[in-house]
Parts: C-alpha cells; structure tokens; sequence
C-alpha cells in the first residue's frame, strides 16, 4: 500500500484550495485525485462571470478562478492525479481509488474530503407525467453548451430560480433558444438577486413565484409542460394549471452534497446541510478526516468555498503533525429564523477567532444576528435583509468563546 | 425463410426464443421498439410470485406451480441477477384480511405450492422488523423471490442470439399474410420476413396482432401501476417483499427490495386507453406514498430516485390465453400475460414449445446449443485485487463513467457490443446501471452520449434517449 501525508478527494476549488493550505502549512506530501480529465470541478462549465470578486478582488470566469488554484498547485509541485475515481475510504484512511492503470489504495495521514454535489434530478423532485428526452438538470445542459460544444433546445421552461437556473436562463437565450418562464415553488427566489436581474430581468424572462411544474408532456422528446401555482403548503391549485409547449424542461431545484464516501468511511452527517458535522477546523467526527466546499455545504460563492476549504487544509496538515486538536468542544445549533450553523461544533480554548456560517429559514427584512452562549452574548450581527439564497457569517472573538457552555445558539430578530 | 417467427421482444418472448434455441430451428424476433424489454417487461414489480393466488386449475395457477423453479434455473445459466427473498402477504387486524390470508394458504396448498407458512404479526416482526405493528397475520412465501426483469429479457434474448436467433428491432408488424404454407410478416416501413409458424408474443398489442390474422376472440384491457423507486440508503428497510392482503380494491401496495439494493413502492391499478399510456400521476404517486406506509410505515419518501409506470396486458377471463389460433394454422397466440407473467416466463415457453410440436414443428435438439451467457456483472462482481488485475489487462475498466452506480467505461462498451446490443441511453442504462443511480444520468448522460457514438458511428446529435425521435441534442452551437 502506498501513503501519502494528505489525500485530497476531488480536484474542484474547494480541493485544489485545501491542497495549497496543506503545503503552506508545511505538509508536503499532498496528492489530490479527480474523476473528471482535468482539475476544476463544476467551475470548468461555468464560463460567466462573477467569481473571485470576494477572494481575489476581481472579476473572473469559472475556469480562470479555477485556473489561478491550478496554477498554484502546480508551482508547489503538489501531485494531481486525474481520471481517478475514489471509490472509498475508510474510518482509519485507506482510500481506495480506480484508474486506468488499476485499483490503488493509499493509507493516508489525513483526508480531505471535497467531492462536491450533485443536482436534484426529476425523479427526487416526483414530477408526473411521461419520461421523453429534453428533461435536463441545468448542470448537465450546462455541460452539453459549455464544454460540448451541443445545443440541447429550443423553447425551454425552467424550473427552479436557483443560480444553475437562472444563469442558464441567460445562456439559453445567448444561444437563441426562447426561454417561456422560470418557474419558482417558494414564494421567493434562491438565487442570487444580482443573477436575477443580469439573468432574467435584463432579457425579459418571467419569473413565475409559487408556481410548480405540474407534469410532463410528451412521448418521444418534450412537447410541453404543465405549470401550475400552490398554495401555502406547496400543494398544486388544480384551477391554475396551464400548458406551456416547449421541447425542454430544465431543473434547477437544489443541489445535494456528494457524500456517499462520508457515509460510506461511517462520518455522521447532519440532516439539514446534508454534509458532515464538522468542528471548525472542518473535521469530520472521525479524526483525521476533513471536508469542504460543497460536499460539506452547498455554497453559493466560489470564494467561500475556498476560504473554507483553506481551513481544512490547514486543519490536515495540523493533524498529520500534532495529532487531533484537544481541548473541550461546544455544540452550536440554529435558533429562530435560522436553518442550521456550521461548524456544528467549536473547540472554546483554542485562543482563535471562529466564524459561523448559516443559513435562514425566509427572506427577512433587516435583522439582528445573536450568538449566544445560556445568556451570554458572544456576538452579534446586524444585516439590511436576509435570504436563504445569500449565506451569512459572523465571526466570534477567542476570548468571547473561552468558558462558553453548551450549545451555542444563533438566532435572529427582525429589526 | 424462418422456421418461427415470434412477435414483441418482451420477456416472453425473449424466453421462448431461448427455449426455441435449444432446437435446430431458424428463429427470428421481431420488435416493434428501438430495443429489447420496452414493455410490460421493463416496468413491473419484478418479483417471483409463489403461487399461492392465482385460482386453483386455471393455466396461470399450472404455469405459476412449474414456473418458479424453473425461472431460477434459467436466471442461473444465463446471469440474470435474482434472489429468493421470500414474501410477506399480510392482514391488517381485519377479519376478513385474516380470513384471506388463510384462504391464500389453502389455495397454494391446493396449488401445489412448497414452503407455505402462517405467521403471527409479532412472529413476522422478528423477521421483519420495519413491518407496521398494525400487521397481524402473515403467510410466509418462502420460494418467492425477485429477479430484475429487463435484464432477465435481456439476458433470455442475449442467450438466444449467441445460439443464432435473428433480432430485428424498429420491425413493428402490421400486416400478417398467409401464402400456402408461410407466413408473410410485414413491417410498418415495408419490411418483409416470412416464417413456417408465427408466434404472437405482442403483450399489450397481442389482440391487434391476432386481428391481422382475422382472430378476435379477446380483447386486452391495459391497466396501469406506477411505481416509486428509492435510494439504496432505504433498500435494506425490509429484506422481504412485503404484500398487502388482495381485497375488493386490488392487489394492494406491495414495498420490496430490488436486486440492485433498492426499495420498490406500488403498484396502483388503473385502466388506461393505450399499452404506451405510461405517464405516471400526482394521485397515483400519492396512492402509492399513502398505502405503501401501511405496511411499512418508516418508509423515506424523500429517497425517492424516480418514479415510472407500466402497463398490464389484461383480459376479462383473468387468465392467460395461450392458445392456437383460430383463423390460421401454425400461429399461437400468446396474450393476456399480466402477472405472474415474468415469474412463469419459462414455463410459459416450455408449454409453447409443446403447442408448436402438437401443430407438427419438428425440433431436432442441437448438440451445439450453449446454454449459459457470459456474465455481463463479472467486472462488478470482482474483488480490488482482481478488478486491479483486471484493469491492468483492459485499461478502459479503470475509467468510472458512472459514480453512483460505479460503472466503468468497459462495461459500457461491453453492453453496446454484447447481444443484443444497447442502441441508446436507456438500453445502456438498462444493461450496465449507468444512471439508474441518485443523479440519474446527471453526470454521466454526456460520456455515455459519446460511447455509443463512437461504438456505433453515429454522430452525438443522432444519439437518442430511447430510439425514434428522443434526440437529447438539438446541434453544434
Ligand atoms: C452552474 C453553477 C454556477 C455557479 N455560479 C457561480 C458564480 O457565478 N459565482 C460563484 O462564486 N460561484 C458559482 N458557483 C458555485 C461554485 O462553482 C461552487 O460552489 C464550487 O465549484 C464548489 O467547489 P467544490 O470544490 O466544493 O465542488 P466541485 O466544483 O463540484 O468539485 C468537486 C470535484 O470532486 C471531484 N470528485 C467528486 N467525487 C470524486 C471521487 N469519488 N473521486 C475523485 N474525484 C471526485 C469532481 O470530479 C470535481 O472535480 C456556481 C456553481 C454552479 C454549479
Ligand atoms: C405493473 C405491473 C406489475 C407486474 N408485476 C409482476 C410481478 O411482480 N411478477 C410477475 O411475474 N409478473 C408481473 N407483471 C407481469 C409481467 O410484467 C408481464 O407478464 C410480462 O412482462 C409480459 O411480458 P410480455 O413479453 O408478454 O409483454 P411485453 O414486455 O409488453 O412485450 C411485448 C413486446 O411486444 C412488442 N410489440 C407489440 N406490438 C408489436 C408489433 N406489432 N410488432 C412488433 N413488436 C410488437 C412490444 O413493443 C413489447 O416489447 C407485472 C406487470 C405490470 C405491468
């Protein structure tokens, strides 16, 4: 068996960023495997605008943001090994992996675990109707335009005003393609408001709220789609229905963390973010397993994803020289309005600074963020509106977190 | 010149091609779809039933008796994953739900069936721990099982093509002539193939199949049951099929694992106007959810996959109709093959063969007849040594094109080499598990797209999801 000090799984930002923290904190010996020909992950079909403006301080294309971690990779010599698929790893870090010249496992020092998400398909949203071609999720149309050089339709409704949707709302109708509507379960929209002006607004494209898929028509390739409001608890209000022809239906409904390997090496996982709990170092409950990036939460900024991957890098190469970070730990959990906080659990003597990440339940208007420990208030946080679609950080002070008793809760107040 | 010509490349007539092969006989399949298994036969609850329900002295309860075993066989020689899980057939506290559970028990006595059991519901509890307290009374099928029976048609008809069956697919008969002694069999675009014997294997068209030749002595009525397929996070939430007592509303919801490692929910019972109506409904995926939680009330909807309908070619006598035909000689009509149809596909063909030699077919057995099909899950089934020994010899075995379901480009080139071949996406998905898993197809639709262009020089664009018009890609950009 060969070994490594740290095995980073997936070559996307969060990878490559994780790998660069490692060598920077003096771990070397980093190999990083991906299953696709080259590094990049899903930045590689995202050819608009609009990463790095936070991280790096301008404005760059998906594969140019990737292409600057890549760079970086190869100046420190960090070994890359594409086409190479992690089939699994185990709780004492034997990661098992599949290429072309066979099956190789490598016992590693730690793990880093970055192997992304992957999107909600028809069948997990439960849409009725006949199964034809032209039910695409937005990602793989996005993979056919992008990166294949291959239209998909025509006449397109689009479920789901996630970023994916919206931004292809945009690349569709670049191609001619006619986009009918975008359709929106919630009452509001997921996405990014700057996505939907530049990607909707700007082209005249109807956003449809509380509005639903209702089925699929079609036998050989879509023909059209049934579209219908909902009430409060998303049921479909049969007097609304409405046929739409179109020849394609895209879904951009959600993604879902990619953790069968996290489940697999028997890493708890939280129901909500559907990634693993995590301390803030981005230690996984198994020590020596790390995870960031999208497999840990779905994230809508590129840059966060490398900021957070940045922390487990980091984290690895602590622990392939000190061990595991001791210490007493704190639980933290969501309070009103908020959907979940992550890192799920903080060490409280460690002298650092730790930023929670979180999401809310609804959009709000302006509100005040409070973490708290009992009665004590560790920080607080104020922001002219919330949305589910925007994630949220507050950052508290070491010497706030010292003496901190279970849990630490973040809730917020409308102002 | 064939010496028999069968109709509609379902499991039936896929598996009678297989027995037919053992003979020195020209045996030509025709159908009417882009692939093999586009029926009845890809969509259904894919279990082998017992034989405790069908009435006592009908052909389904004869066929079903024979057929269990010899479906097993059968799957054996030619690599057709099965397993024989067992099935729970429960009553809910009811009297009369329990009255029919012993009913069942006797008639599968009467039926000849082994390994019959009643069980108390806390008894089926200790087997079946996820089963609702509410069940309480069980009878335990103990040879029932399930198969996957796409791959069961797939491998019945691969069988047959390595010992010399002829399949034409895009062949849909619409015409049936007799000229002195042979069938001329005509396709919708113009194609002709002429056969000694024909049989009808049409499923849900065998009543128009029977009318070309004058016969309509029974008319199909297709009834619809949709279906909910899971995550394999939920497949191991039972271990054995789980059926509902059958009462005046149907058969019940049944929740079962797959051979793959899934959970299957359904199946609702709906007349419909066509054999293609397959559309599933919000009020029957609804049903499904709602009755499914009766047996099995820990069932997680939210790991639903996909879900899919299929449709059963039903008659109102209720039992099979395998018969000669009336109007011609040397035609067999083999129709109204609802379930247990896939269970008794064996013996189905067995009791065909023997209609065939009462009508004066001669069959020569063959002594070079290879019974068995090369495994197409060797790869899969390989330890990390061999797969890495494996891979080292055939390179492409070592690129994973599909990561939910972990199959490699080999074996994707494999099934669109291999007989019968994958011609399109779904046929590839049907043969290797290529999206069938959590994405479904998300990531791989684009590689597979490529594969079978490459394989079978078609350019991407002309690529289809499952035949005809179900072009994915529109153009280049
Ligand atoms: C359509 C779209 C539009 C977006 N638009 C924007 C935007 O405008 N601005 C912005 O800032 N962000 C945007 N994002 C978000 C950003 O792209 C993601 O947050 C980021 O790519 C996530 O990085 P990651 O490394 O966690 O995952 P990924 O990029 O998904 O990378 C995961 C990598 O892991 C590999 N992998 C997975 N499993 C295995 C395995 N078993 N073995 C080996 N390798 C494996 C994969 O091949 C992949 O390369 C967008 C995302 C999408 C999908
Ligand atoms: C919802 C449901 C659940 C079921 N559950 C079970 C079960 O659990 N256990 C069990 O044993 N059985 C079950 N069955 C029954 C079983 O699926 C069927 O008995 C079996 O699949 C029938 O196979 P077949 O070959 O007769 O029909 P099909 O698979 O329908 O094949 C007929 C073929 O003929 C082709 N064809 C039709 N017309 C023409 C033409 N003119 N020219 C050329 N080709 C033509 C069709 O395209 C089709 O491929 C179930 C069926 C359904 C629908």
């Amino acid at each position: 068996m060969r070994e490594h000090d740290i095995v980073v799984v997936g070559g996307g930002p969060a990878g490559l960023a994780a790998a660069i923290a490692a060598y920077d904190s003096g771990v070397t010996d980093v190999v990083v495997l991906d299953r696709e020909s080259s590094v990049g992950g899903i930045l590689r079909q995202c050819i608009h605008n609009g990463f790095g403006l936070h991280k790096l301080g301008r404005e760059l294309t998906g594969p140019e943001y990737a292409d600057v971690y890549r760079c970086e990779v190869e100046k420190r010599g960090i070994r890359v090994y594409c086409e190479t698929t992690v089939t699994g790893v185990t709780a004492d870090r034997v990661v098992t992996a599949q290429n072309k010249e066979g099956v190789l496992k490598i016992k590693a020092g730690a793990v880093v675990l970055a192997m992304g998400c992957r999107e909600r398909s028809r069948g997990a949203l439960n849409i009725s109707g006949t199964r034809p071609a032209g039910v695409y999720s937005a990602g793989t149309a996005q993979k056919f335009i992008n990166c294949e050089g291959y239209m998909v339709g025509k006449k397109v409704v689009i479920l789901g005003s996630g970023d994916i949707g919206l931004i292809m709302a945009r690349r569709m109708t670049f191609e001619g393609a006619k986009v009918e509507a975008v359709c929106e379960l919630m009452p509001y929209s997921g996405g990014l408001t700057r996505n939907i002006v530049q990607c909707l607004e700007d082209f005249g494209i109807p956003l449809y709220l509380s509005t639903t898929v209702a089925e699929i028509h079609g036998k050989e390739r879509v023909e059209g789609v049934t579209i219908a409001q909902v009430d409060e608890n998303r049921r479909v209000i049969e007097e609304t229905k409405r046929y739409i022809p179109c020849d394609t239906l895209l879904l951009s409904c959600g993604l879902i963390p990619e953790n069968e390997l996290t489940r697999g090496a028997g890493i708890p996982i939280d129901p909500i973010t559907s990634g693993a709990l995590v301390d803030e170092n981005r230690q996984t409950e198994i020590p020596g397993i790390f995870a960031c990036g999208n497999v840990l939460q779905v994230h809508d900024l590129v840059d966060y994803v490398s900021d957070e991957a940045e922390m487990a890098g980091i984290g690895a190469a602590s622990f392939v020289k000190n061990g595991a970070v001791s210490g007493k730990t704190v639980e933290t959990k969501p309070g009103n309005g908020v959907r979940y906080v992550l890192p799920q659990r903080v060490h409280t003597e460690s002298g650092k600074d730790v930023s929670l990440f979180l999401r809310v339940t609804q959009p709000f208007p302006k509100v005040r963020f409070t973490v708290k420990s009992g009665d004590v208030v560790l920080a607080t946080a104020q922001r002219l509106k919330a949305a589910p679609g925007e994630m949220e950080k507050i950052t508290v002070k070491s010497e706030k977190l010292q003496g901190a008793q279970e849990p630490i809760t973040v809730s917020l107040e409308v102002l | 010149m064939f010496d028999v010509v069968i109709v509609g490349a379902g499991v039936i007539g896929g598996m009678l091609a297989r027995q037919l092969s053992k003979y020195d006989l020209k045996i030509c399949l025709l159908e009417k779809e882009n692939d093999v298994a586009m029926g009845a036969s890809k969509a259904n609850s894919g279990i082998v039933h017992g034989g405790y329900d069908p009435e006592p002295g009908t052909l389904k309860a004869k066929l079903n008796a024979e057929g269990v075993q010899k479906l097993y066989d059968v799957a054996d020689e030619i690599h057709a994953p099965y397993r024989k899980n067992g099935s729970f057939v429960c009553a809910f506290g009811t009297p009369e739900e329990e009255a029919t559970v012993r009913e069942l028990y006797e008639r599968g006595l009467e039926n000849g069936i082994p390994g019959l059991e009643i069980l108390t519901g806390d008894e089926a509890r200790v087997l079946e721990p996820a089963l609702s307290p509410a069940a309480s009374l069980v009878l335990n099928v103990t040879n029932a099982g399930i198969v996957c029976p796409y791959e069961m048609t797939v491998a019945a008809i691969g069988n047959a093509m390595d010992n010399g069956t002829e399949l034409k697919v895009n062949f849909a008969v619409s015409d049936i002539k007799k000229e002195q002694d042979v069938f001329v069999v005509t396709s919708a675009g113009g194609e002709v193939v002429k056969g000694r014997y024909v049989v009808n294997c049409a499923g849900g068209y065998s009543d128009r199949v029977a009318a070309m030749v004058g016969d309509d002595f029974f008319k199909i009525i297709p009834r619809a049951g949709e279906y909910m397929l899971l995550d394999k996070n939920e497949g191991s939430r039972v271990s054995h099929t789980i059926f509902q007592v059958p009462s005046k509303d149907g058969k019940g919801i049944l929740v079962s694992p797959t051979v793959d490692g899934n959970l299957l929910t359904g199946p609702t019972a709906t007349v419909v106007e066509s054999p293609e109506a397959t559309s599933t409904t919000p009020a029957g995926l609804d049903a499904v959810a709602r009755l499914a939680a009766k047996s099995v009330p820990s069932v997680n909807f939210r790991q639903v996959i996909t879900s899919f309908s299929g449709v059963r070619a039903s008659e109102k006598s209720g039992d099979f109709i395998i018969c000669p035909a009336k109007s011609v000689e040397n035609m067999i009509h083999v129709a109204a093959i609802d379930s247990p149809g896939l269970t008794c596909c064996v013996s189905i063909a067995d009791y065909v063969i023997d209609l065939l030699r009462e009508a004066g077919l001669a069959m020569a057995p063959r002594a070079d007849w290879c019974p068995t099909r090369e495994n197409p899950h060797a790869f899969r089934e390989m330890s990390d040594e061999e797969k890495d020994a494996y891979i080292k010899e055939h390179p492409a075995y070592g690129k994973i094109v599909c990561r939910c379901e972990t199959v490699s480009e080999g074996e994707i080139r494999d099934a669109i080499r291999r007989n019968p071949p994958a011609c399109d996406i779904d046929g590839v998905k049907r043969r290797t598990r290529s999206g069938m898993g959590r994405c479904q197809g998300g990531f791989c639709m684009p590689y597979v797209m490529r594969l079978i262009s490459e394989e079978r020089g078609v350019a991407m664009e002309s690529v289809t999801k499952n035949g005809k018009g179900s072009t994915p890609l529109i153009g280049k950009l």
